[in-house]
């Protein structure tokens, strides 16, 4: 058959439709929310800003504490090239372990401690107990499991998939301590009584919680400090220039083996330090692993793997669609569509994956 | 053998032993339900022809495609929920639409093809560890999206689905042996579709695909599409699972497709071996006895449960064997001295397998 001679290159359309997609899906989810959104709960954002700037909130504040575990993830993986599959179990037990120091200094007994009696310290001391007892964990799973296979990543995986599974197993067994509760149940901390309150914003008569906007500023925080230490000091130096070059950094006399340990272990502490935050914010029961799991991947592959900035962008774009698509979706007769979320989460990936394969900030491996 | 131009090697001493082991077993499971155990008909074996089909998907995707997919478990349930939405009628969950049950099985498998079409097309440009990332999202996503959305499932999932099979499969649990050698048949077939599939020139591609991506797409191959096709190939395999799955166990929710059915799906690749897709059945087989044997056992010293046991069984042969049990057999193979059978399987197995995007 000859080819038909036109000036339209359809192959050209085709490179770019991706693009154009992901644009247009963009520019019409912005109008939908901001002019548009008929029959939902929360109606258009110009219609009601009160409710467009709690949602825009509560998006912010779950991106802080996405952020905060899914850099532990990324740092990683950054270095070691190790997906550490057991991120989500670490976060679990870290809740768990939270949980425990917070009743046993509140005198609890099992029952949920009102945060009228939890001071600064109730809470801030289960946290870094929990972030030590992982960080120790981690320090002896990277030790005894990974550190003989470095390169083998499908391997190396496997062993952290078998680790989170034993994890996972155990914490159901084990946790609560407490005979009176059934073992495997939910449980949460409560947040120090100064900041489990609501403050007024000024802004469309907002009333928000303290405690959201502390969590915003924790992950701000941490964000800020894991910038400083990568790229402010001798250690954050070594692990950058091992990101890029493992064999190149070792030949030069950098012990790396230091490197790896140091960065397993702070990366197993934030995810700890998520489950203390997420104890609080939500609670932990026996499935927050695999969630906890998916959220860290979803934002690493968003943002691209590595990446301190692809991981902030990342948790912002998959914290926010996951709200809005709450709060946004139409819920017609109230059989529809608000339930349809994680097809959104699906078509935020498909989006980003279809025009960057390394994600928004990683680089081509 | 196959129309094309594939010219198989002689058969080595080693195929031979294989082959006489394979037909021997394939005699034995042919006559089995005749004198065997009903528990071990309707239990045991249907249970690991039907997970084996589903492992033999993944197998097939890691051994020949780079691509290690945890997504595979998903497009079975996806299968499987598809075939209990479209077969039940009556007051059940779901849509019980009620449609002719062979009807429903082909639409079932048809959707899940079509959704493999769409999440391989997605992960397509990913190899390796990050295709493991990208298709454990999918897995995620599906599990949350059949406990939410309550008009194909809802969190305690459909039943009914066994009332409602075909004549020729009849009534699951008064006639298993029916379904024992339907799920014996697919599972032959699936086998036998994955080895002529790999011999063809879109098979050797895939391989080629496999091991250095970057020059295949030079050589003008379509990398993206092989990757695409080979998972929509798996995914039409899982389908087959997935209604296999349906008749046997007549209920499909949401904790079958979670994060742990997932994983257990994985374990059963690794436990027969990554690298060659006879593995896929004798993981089943493994993954199902321990399970029947070691599930109401308590752990010594560190408590829990079966998964206890699993997970440190699953380290264990990670770390001991990376190739799992076909893996150990090539070994002991080998290190028995006869070495003309060595092929290039073994470079496929896990741990070794260096594919990265």
């Amino acid at each position: 058959m000859r080819r038909a001679v036109s000036a339209f290159d359809w192959r050209l359309l085709v490179r770019r439709l991706p693009v154009g997609v992901a644009v247009g899906t963009t520019v019409f989810a912005l109008v939908w929310v901001l002019f548009w959104a008929p029959s939902t709960n929360f109606g258009p954002a110009i219609h009601s800003p009160a409710n467009f700037l709690i949602t825009l909130l509560n998006g912010l504040t779950l991106a802080a504490l996405m952020f905060i575990v899914a850099s532990g993830f990324s740092l990683i993986f950054g270095l070691m090239r190790v997906v550490n599959m057991a991120h989500g179990s670490f976060l679990l037990l870290g809740g768990y372990i939270a949980y425990e120091v917070q009743q046993s200094m509140t005198n609890g007994g099992g029952l949920t401690v009102f945060s009228s009696q939890v001071n600064a310290w109730d809470w801030l001391v289960p946290a870094i107990v929990a972030a030590a007892a992982i960080g120790g964990i981690g320090l002896v799973t990277q030790q005894v499991f990974l550190r003989w296979n470095m390169g083998q990543d499908l391997r190396q995986a496997l062993i952290t998939i078998a680790i989170s599974v034993i994890i996972a197993d155990q914490v159901v067994a084990h946790f609560p301590l407490e005979s009176s509760i059934e073992k495997g149940s939910a449980v949460n901390t409560s947040w120090p009584g100064a900041i489990d309150r609501l403050v007024n914003l000024h802004i469309a008569g907002v009333q928000y919680s303290v405690a959201r906007l502390t969590m915003l500023g924790l992950g701000v925080a941490v964000g800020i400090a894991l910038w400083l230490w990568l790229y402010r000091t001798k250690t954050g130096m070594v692990i950058r220039a091992g990101v890029d070059d493992r064999q190149m950094t070792s030949a030069l006399g950098v012990n790396i083996q230091v490197t790896f340990a140091i960065a397993f272990v702070v990366g197993a502490s934030l995810a700890a330090l998520g489950g203390a935050v997420f104890t609080s914010y939500a609670g932990v029961n026996p499935t927050t692993d695999g969630q906890w799991l998916l959220n860290s991947l979803v934002v690493v592959i968003v943002g691209g793997l590595g990446s301190i900035f692809g991981t902030v962008a990342g948790a912002l774009l998959y914290a926010l669609v996951y709200n809005f698509s709450i709060s946004y979706l139409p819920t017609t007769g109230g059989d529809c569509c608000g339930q349809y979320s994680p097809v959104l989460t699906f078509v935020l990936l498909a989006l980003v994956l279809a025009f960057r394969p390394q994600g928004l900030f990683g680089r081509p491996a | 053998m196959s129309p094309f131009a594939w010219h198989p090697r002689p058969m080595s001493e080693k195929n031979l032993v294989e082959l006489v082991i394979g037909v021997t077993l394939l005699l034995f499971l042919a006559v089995f339900p005749v004198f065997g155990v009903g528990y071990w008909v309707s239990f045991v074996l249907t249970q690991t022809f039907l997970i084996g089909i589903a492992a033999a998907s993944l197998v097939f995707l890691t051994a020949y495609g780079g691509m290690v997919s945890l997504a595979q478990t998903a497009l079975y349930g996806i299968s499987a929920f598809a075939l209990g939405n479209m077969v039940t009628k009556g007051a059940v969950k779901g849509l019980h639409l009620g449609l002719d049950p062979w009807l429903a099985v082909v639409l079932a498998i048809a959707i899940t093809t079509a959704i493999g079409l769409v999440f391989g097309a997605v992960a397509s440009r990913s190899a390796g560890i990050y295709f493991l990332m990208i298709t454990l999202t999918y897995a995620v996503i599906a599990f949350t999206f059949f406990g939410q959305v309550t008009q194909v499932s809802g969190f305690s999932g459909i039943a009914g689905i066994a009332d409602r099979t075909p004549a020729l499969v009849g009534d699951p649990v008064t006639q298993p042996n029916r379904l024992y050698y339907i799920a014996l048949v697919t599972a032959l077939v699936v086998y036998f579709a994955i080895r002529h599939v790999v011999r063809t020139p879109f098979g050797i591609s895939l391989q080629g695909v496999r091991d250095d991506p970057v020059r295949m797409g030079s050589l003008g191959y379509n990398v993206a599409l092989h990757r695409t096709l080979a998972f929509t190939f798996a995914a039409f395999i899982a389908s087959l699972a997935g209604v296999l799955y349906g008749w046997w166990n007549g209920v499909i929710a949401p904790d079958n497709v979670g994060l742990g059915a997932t994983v257990d799906l994985l374990i059963v690749a690794v436990i027969g071996g990554l690298g060659r897709v006879e593995g896929a059945w004798l993981g089943a087989f493994a993954f199902v006895v321990i399970n029947n044997y070691v599930r109401d056992v308590s752990v010594p010293v560190l408590g829990g449960s079966f998964n206890t046991v699993i997970g440190l069984i699953f380290l264990a042969i990670v770390i001991v064997s990376p190739s799992g049990l076909m893996g150990l057999w090539d070994r002991l193979w080998d290190a028995a001295g006869y070495r003309e059978g060595s092929g290039p399987r073994a470079a496929a197995a896990a741990g070794t397998a260096g594919p990265q995007a």
